[in-house]
Order: C-alpha cells, then structure tokens, then sequence
C-alpha cells in the first residue's frame, strides 16, 4: 500500500515538473513554481480576500522568518521540535574562515562552523500576529480580526508534492473572547465550504490533530481529537487515501493569549483561532482534477478564480 | 479514605498538575480537566507518573479520559500492573 502511494505521489510529482508548473531545486519539497502556477495562486487568493474583506480585517505582512524567542515563546519548539526550523550562519575569525575554505576545497562537511542567528523560520503564517496585538494593550470590546499571508517553513522532506517544506499559508486570525473566536471558526467552517465547492473539487471537513513529537505529542494529538480543537478540509490530491489538508481550522483557546499576555477588553486572557489557507495545496489540487492547461478547466472555475 | 494508589497519585497530581485551587480538596472522582488540568500538565502529568510508578503508559491509554479523574487514573495504572497495596 505505502509503495503504490510512493509511486502515486512520484508520478504526480513528475507530471507536475514535466509540465514546468513546479521546478525541481534537487531537495525534496523544496520547488520553484512556475508564472502559470503562481498566477492561480495569485487568483486563489483574491478569491479567499472576496470572501474574508468584507469583515474588514486589518492586513499584516511577514517575513518567513521571525525572532527565536518568539518561536519558543509560542510553544513550538516544545511542541514541534522535529518540523522547527532556526537560520545558522558564519560567524567566526579570519583564522576560523581559513579552515572553513580549507574544508570547502576538500568538499568536506563546514556545517559545524555556523552559529544560530537570531532568525527562525516561520512555522504557520498567525505566528507574528500575536506578538504584535499583544504589544498594543488589552483588545477592543470588538477583539482583533487580521489577515497573513506568509512563507512557512516546516523540515518534513517528502516526495509528495503536497507536502513542502516550504510553502505559503493565507490565514485569518480572530483574537478575542471564546464566543468571539467559537463563532469566527464556525463562519469560516461554512466559507471555506462553499469557496472549494465552487472551484468544484471534492472536500470533506474532518477533526484534525496536529503532529505533536514523541509520545507527549500522541497524547497532545488526542486531547486535541477529542476536544475537537482542530478540523481540515480534506481534498483527495494524489489519491483517495491519503487525503490532504488543504484548509485548516484552529481554535487555540487561550494557549497564545497565555503565552503573550493578551488581554481582553474586561481582563480575561483572549482566546485565538485562525482559518488557514494552503494555497500551493490548493493550487495542486485545481490541477489535480481540472488537468494541466489552465484553459481546459470548466468555465465555472476559472470564472470563480478570474482566469 | 482513599487507598494507598491514589494518595500517592495525589501526590504527583500536587506536584506535576498545576492546579490552581490544589489538590486536597478534589473527591477521587472529580473532573480534573474541569478543575484546570491543562493539555500541558496532562503531559506532566503522564511523565511524572511514569516516573513514580516505574511504567510506561501504552498508546491507547495516551487521551484525556486516562487522566479525567484520580479514579480514572487509578484504574489505568492497575490495568497495566500497577499493584494498589490495599487491594
């Protein structure tokens, strides 16, 4: 079973470079993208800015990349050490530079020779969110409603096209009271639904965890199940099984209120909760069940996304 | 009164739990997760009873309801052998 799934997501991949859509860059889920494929994402996301501008949330953009200690702040290097990401670099003497070209001539490994920086990748496209409406002081009674759109960074090497190890993430992010953020999720529930239903690809909304390390994570993973903390939207890309997540919501309760000391308008520790868009997944996906030439797709679709 | 299992599972409860109201107070059956036993401190929780009971919790014991109660707990630490030496 896992070898014909191998072969499926190699075949798929394949396809995808042999259609110039994805350009190989020789380390798995790591890819150029091609002027075809970031035009559809570019539509992608004006089709999810339809959708969420309404609400008037404020925009923020970030780096891929975001302080250290705001990634351990945040609980993901606990959480998720396996997928974090830090930036490294050179910082030695002209002595030490002389054996770092010595080793380089000798084609050997200089890696060790790189310190951390302050610099960490960005794990999810929410994470400078908090920071920031924390560093303004308690919310507004109407609570905080922003939209990001970011680079993230994830080391999970695959051979799974859908699976990157770097990719963007379109979020919204509600920041407020429980009810405030309970009825954001349900909102996006519904808009995410109806907006891949009309670009007419197969999906099904299922109770998610995330992929918490080691046995403290199993246990993580099914409080969060049970809990029913986590939901994604699930399209078939490759095949039937697995399915991918191409949507996600996530309510955090109070976890990043807490580790920021976000406040609500009356004192209480904000809740969060974010809808995350994968917009290269979706992208996949689109040509997936809709094929490689942009101009074949059914005109309901490509009338949706103003292709 | 509580058996000689379940007070030293209080005793890791106190420790490792986090519970702002305490410990003593709480009856055997009291929903920890109510009286704010974060995900966090069930983590804590889990690897400070291990270490007291010399065990390993299986997979299928790793969710909430393991860990939803002294009883609870009491229950899944005598299911995978832990002795109760008033039992």
């Amino acid at each position: 079973m896992k070898d014909l799934v191998s072969a499926a997501y190699e075949a798929f991949r394949d396809e995808l470079l042999g259609h110039g859509l994805l350009i190989s860059m020789g380390v798995d889920g790591l890819y150029g993208r091609s002027g075809t494929f970031e035009h559809v994402v570019e539509r992608l996301n004006a089709a999810i800015s339809g959708v969420g501008d309404p609400d008037g949330p404020e925009v923020m953009r970030f780096p891929p990349g975001l302080g250290r200690l705001q990634l351990e702040k945040s609980g993901y290097v606990r959480n998720f050490p396996h997928l974090a990401g830090t930036v490294a670099s050179f910082a030695g003497s002209d002595h030490d530079h002389a054996a770092l070209l010595g080793r380089l001539s000798k084609g050997e490994d200089w890696t060790d020779m790189q310190r951390p920086t302050e610099v960490a990748l960005t794990p999810a496209a929410c994470y400078g969110v908090y920071p920031t409406i924390a560093s303004r002081g308690p919310l507004a009674a109407t609570g905080a409603l922003v939209d990001v759109y970011t680079w993230c960074f994830r080391h999970e090497p695959s051979i799974d096209p859908a699976r990157m190890q770097m990719f963007r993430q379109r979020e919204h992010v509600r920041i407020g009271t429980r009810e405030q953020v309970s009825s954001f999720r349900t909102l996006w529930l519904d808009r995410a639904q109806a907006l891949v239903g009309s670009l007419e690809l197969p999906a099904t909304i299922e109770v998610a965890s995330d992929p918490f390390f080691g046995r403290a994570g199993k246990l993580l993973s099914a409080s969060q199940r049970e809990e029913s903390l986590k939901f994604e939207l699930l399209v078939p890309i490759v095949a039937e099984a697995p399915r991918t997540a191409c949507v996600s919501f996530n309510d955090h309760r109070d976890l990043f209120g807490r580790a920021w000391a976000i406040q609500t308008e009356t004192g209480e520790t904000a809740h969060t909760a974010c809808v995350g868009f994968g917009v290269e997944r979706l992208t996949l996906a689109l040509f997936r069940h809709h094929g490689f030439i942009v101009a074949d797709w059914p005109d309901r679709v490509r009338h949706v996304l103003g292709l | 009164m509580s058996s000689p299992l379940k007070v030293r599972i209080r005793t890791v409860l106190k420790n490792a739990g986090s519970l702002q109201n305490g410990v003593d107070a709480l009856p055997d059956d009291a929903d920890l997760h109510a009286a704010g036993l974060t995900s966090h401190a069930t983590v804590s929780l889990m690897l400070a009873l291990e270490e007291m009971f010399d065990i390993e919790f299986p997979d299928r014991l790793l969710g909430r309801l393991t860990f939803s109660s002294i009883d609870a707990i009491a229950r899944a630490l005598i299911e995978i052998g832990v002795q109760d030496e008033a039992a």
